[in-house]
């Protein structure tokens, strides 16, 4: 995609505003499941898109590839699939190429060529080239596969650095979402695949069949922008590496959050709101490796006289997040699932003005634009809260359930399980 | 020699309302009024009026009306009267026109071409009687980043200065304004939670007591300037130079240096007060940066150090480089600065408007990288709330108001700083001119005026959705121009309304 400000914003508005239904589920035990439920839920919220935008993030659904870092790619072309491939040749080992299996379904049109790539990065020693291309001939990936044996080690291939492989991985898929023609990167994380489009979300779900796949996290969203032609890029979940974001909401911040970003070089080509939150999330957890309580208290930060209150470590720790990443309040409505490797976070706005609701059955958390979806889909709860505004709800494979930074209570949790899956993700 | 210079003013007495009381001519500072016991008549000596209204103010009857004097010379839209008036005061004289206050010419203001933003539909609008609005403000060098250990949030955090408003008031030294005069925004700066600038008049003893809310100036005469005077401050700042006389230096006369101002001053009572005009061990950049770190290491590295410079044709490139020598807070004053005293030539023809200058070093530094290591504070015809507002959506992280200030206390901009005769108490040098200002009403009317101006932020800030100020810095995109070229748009940053 060159011209990626023209795809995502043909009318050059500030930003595209959009209004959404969201949904997260996470079994916090490592068990995966298809992604019938999430389909489901989905439907039950088909008023809260217009049909211009549909997603889902799926974690743990490539577990016999669990290494590699696996492209999602929409081409408008061949040619533009050619060039992007010879660039991904050039730069990436490429272990397995094919197709992203789809079906047909009539709410989904103008379909654009939609393929797979599972990559390793080259030893940065080797000139940051690989020697030889692994070729499409290894068997690919099918959904429903048993979990293969997955390395743990913080070692990509090469014997590259994880988090230099990571910053590898981003400066590429940046490269090719703003040089070569016609191609856009939707997916790069490893274990987890992106998987969005233009029209209602069950009908995308549907299409890329998302039943087939089994996975232990899935985020959804549908979406109702007000002011965007359809492209299949400019759905949600946004992602890098494995890092997505489902979002419901309106800052009016963007203008400065969009401005303190560009100091960390994010350049925000798709002018959504969502964006400037995916980069925000990045920055924060990824780059400054802060935890998912300082993130939730730069994006939703508690008032100042809320923190004058506090006993001193915590108020010493919010002043100065609020100090430096001041920028990064969000503010406005919103409301957000944010999911990465084993871990999945609720989040609304500071004084809660977009609906967000959690719920607990068994070791599963459910995070909901609505309360009716998740009851579709899991009739019986444990718990079921409005979750509070600036107060994060995490779903984590190694530290179960929480509320804040208190656990909530999950009956069924098998510690066991739960140690295997965390040694898979 | 005969004067040729009309009067700039008319009197104008209704002598059906007069009653006599005389109180005009006990007000009148320069004299115009007298009271003839013969006729029993009030009468004017137009040629001394300077429409200070101070006289029009007190008046209990409403008798008197000060008019501008039309001064009507054949029509000439290039010879305007002003002009004619200035030259034959100079033909008489042989001297540079002095003036005070700021620019008060019809340069483009560019806050009156932008307008601002408000939610509709896709996000609410927030209630500030009923919601939290939050405009507290910390100046101060930022890192970069942040990290986590063991529950701790930890970082190198330069100090910082906790303002409760963006609203600080500008470096107005003692004797250029009067004693209560600064008394006055010391009170209101403590009782408000921001900052009072000293000016380089020195500190003096009555005032330490506002410690806390204090900005000490260092200028190129450094008069009053000792430890104390550093450590005890909230703030440093290093005055390069000033939106109403750019490149001048001042020149206080010893007659107006009285035993209490050269007290404060650290000179002999009645010798003149030169304040150069460059600071003579500032003639580059890395001697700035010496000073910087100088005066860091004086205060044991615990005091923000700010630079203040005139918005000038390269400031952007000048800002960058004084972030790079090291200040924590960068201050852009503007062309329409006020001043106590400066050539009338200097004052009108010097400097670039602050929305231009603000604009242009807050995208220069971000552009750079280096916008987080460094507070940005314009000053400089900051008029009203919503100047402060879009001041803040071009970059600023506070402003400075001084006119503003002083027109609450009475000021109403004759522009006669320099003749020591100020009628409101505010500027003038003589005792019986300077007690005429309460400095403790002066504080209430100056709190009331800029809890005013934070309440109308608040409601600006609720009408666009936002409840914190943070949110609203550098957001240009809640400001839409009307009836600008596209270059001036373009160093803005704003789109034009409708876009």
């Amino acid at each position: 995609m060159k011209d990626l400000e023209r795809a995502a914003n043909p009318f050059g508005d500030d930003k595209i505003l959009a209004n959404c239904g969201i949904f997260g589920m996470m079994n916090c035990d490592g068990r995966r499941s298809g992604g019938q439920d999430i389909i489901k839920a989905m439907a039950n919220m088909h008023d809260r898109g217009n049909g211009l935008g549909g997603g889902y993030a799926a974690y743990g659904i490539y577990p016999e590839h669990a290494e590699d870092y696996c492209l999602h790619i929409m081409f408008e072309s061949e040619d533009a699939r050619r060039h992007a491939e010879e660039f991904l040749h050039h730069w990436f080992q490429v272990a397995l190429t094919e197709p992203i299996p789809t079906r047909r379904v009539a709410g989904v049109l103008q379909v654009p060529l939609l393929w797979r790539y599972f990559v390793r990065v080259p030893s940065l020693e080797a000139g940051g080239r690989p020697g030889a291309d692994a070729g499409p001939s290894a068997g690919g990936a099918q959904p429903h596969e048993a979990p293969g044996a997955a390395g743990t080690g913080s070692e990509g291939a090469g014997g590259v650095s994880r988090p230099d492989a990571d910053d590898y991985v981003v400066a590429r898929v940046m490269e090719i979402n703003t040089t070569v023609d016609g191609a856009f990167v939707f997916s790069s994380g490893r274990n987890m695949g992106v998987f969005k489009g233009v029209g209602h979300a069950e009908d995308i779900g549907e299409f890329y069949r998302l039943d087939e796949y089994d996975a232990y996290l899935w985020t959804g969203h549908s979406r109702f922008p007000t002011n965007t032609q359809a492209w299949w890029g400019g759905a949600h979940p946004f992602s890098i590496l494995d890092w997505t974001v489902v979002h419901n909401g309106e800052l009016s911040s963007y203008g400065a959050n969009r401005a303190f970003l560009e100091m960390y070089g994010y350049y925000c080509s798709m002018h959504t709101d969502t964006e400037v939150l995916a980069y925000a999330v990045d920055l924060l957890m990824r780059r400054h490796q802060l935890p998912v309580q300082a993130m939730a208290a730069v994006l939703a930060a508690p008032l100042w006289q809320d923190i004058d209150r506090m006993p001193p470590q915590e108020r010493q720790n919010h002043t100065l997040l609020r100090q430096v990443y001041g920028g990064l309040l969000m503010n406005g409505p919103f409301a957000i699932v944010v999911a990465h490797g084993g871990e999945m976070v609720g989040l609304r706005d500071r004084i809660g003005l977009r609906p967000l609701v959690a719920a607990v059955r068994g070791s599963t958390l459910y995070l909901a634009s609505e309360e009716a979806p998740i009851r579709l889909v899991a009739p019986e709860l444990d718990a079921v809260w409005q979750a509070r505004g600036g107060v994060p709800v995490v779903g984590s494979l190694e530290r179960g359930i929480l509320e804040g930074s208190q656990p909530v209570p999950t009956s069924g949790l098998d510690r066991g399980q739960v140690a295997r899956a965390v040694g898979m993700h | 020699m005969k004067s040729f210079v009309l009067n700039d003013f008319i009197v104008e007495r209704d002598d059906r309302r007069c009653i006599r009381c005389q109180v005009c001519v006990r007000q009148c500072s320069f004299e115009v009024h007298r009271y003839d016991a013969e006729l029993d008549q009030v009468l004017a000596d137009e040629e001394k009026c300077v429409g200070c209204q101070r006289c029009a103010t007190f008046c209990p009857t409403h008798a008197l009306t000060i008019r501008s004097s039309p001064r009507e010379f054949r029509a000439n839209a290039n010879w305007r009267p002003e002009l004619l008036m200035d030259i034959k005061r100079q033909a008489e004289s042989g001297g540079v026109l002095l003036t005070g206050m700021g620019n008060d010419k019809p340069f483009r203001v560019y806050f009156d071409h932008l307008l601002l933003n408000a939610s509709q539909v896709t996000n609410p609008s927030l209630d500030p009687l009923r919601e939290p609005m939050e405009v507290r403000t910390y100046l101060g060098a930022k890192p970069a980043r942040l990290r986590y250990e063991n529950g701790r949030i930890t970082g190198d955090m330069p100090p910082q200065i906790q303002l409760e408003t963006p609203i600080m008031f500008s470096a107005m030294s003692y004797g250029a304004i009067t004693y209560n005069a600064q008394l006055a925004l010391m009170q209101a700066a403590q009782e408000l939670g921001t900052l009072c600038n000293t000016g380089e008049g020195g500190w003096h003893p009555d005032f330490r007591k506002f410690r806390d809310h204090v900005t000490v100036q260092v200028a190129s005469g450094r008069f009053g300037i000792d430890q104390d005077y550093l450590n005890q401050a909230a703030m440093v700042e290093i005055k390069i130079g000033q939106g109403a006389k750019p490149g001048i230096g001042g020149h206080l006369p010893g007659e107006k240096v009285t035993p209490l101002v050269a007290r404060t001053r650290m000179i002999p009572a009645g010798t003149d007060a030169i304040s150069p005009a460059p600071q003579h061990d500032i003639y580059s950049i890395e001697d700035l940066s010496a000073l910087i770190y100088a005066l860091k290491e004086a205060t044991g590295y615990e005091k923000p150090v700010a630079v203040k410079i005139a918005a000038v044709h390269n400031a952007a490139a000048i800002a960058s480089g004084i972030v790079r020598a090291g200040a924590d807070v960068v201050v852009i004053d503007g062309v329409r600065g006020g001043t106590g005293a400066a050539p009338k030539a200097i004052r009108d023809h010097v400097g670039i408007p602050a929305e231009l200058a603000l604009a242009a070093v807050d995208r220069r530094l971000r552009q750079e990288g280096i916008r987080n290591r460094a507070s940005l504070v314009v000053a400089g015809g900051i008029r009203c709330s919503a100047d402060v507002f879009k001041a803040l959506a071009l970059g600023a992280d506070a402003v400075y108001i001084g006119t503003a200030a002083l027109v609450a206390m009475g000021c109403t901009l004759c522009q006669q700083c320099y003749t020591g005769k100020c009628a409101w108490g505010i500027t003038s040098a003589r005792p019986d001119l300077a007690k005429r200002l309460n400095p403790d009403i002066a504080t209430r009317r100056v709190v009331n005026l800029v809890r005013a101006w934070t309440r109308e932020i608040k409601e600006m800030l609720g009408g666009m959705g936002i409840n914190a100020v943070e949110s609203l810095r550098e957001n240009r995109l809640q400001l839409r121009a009307v009836g600008l070229e596209d270059w001036e748009m373009d160093v803005l940053g704003v789109k034009g309304a409708g876009m």
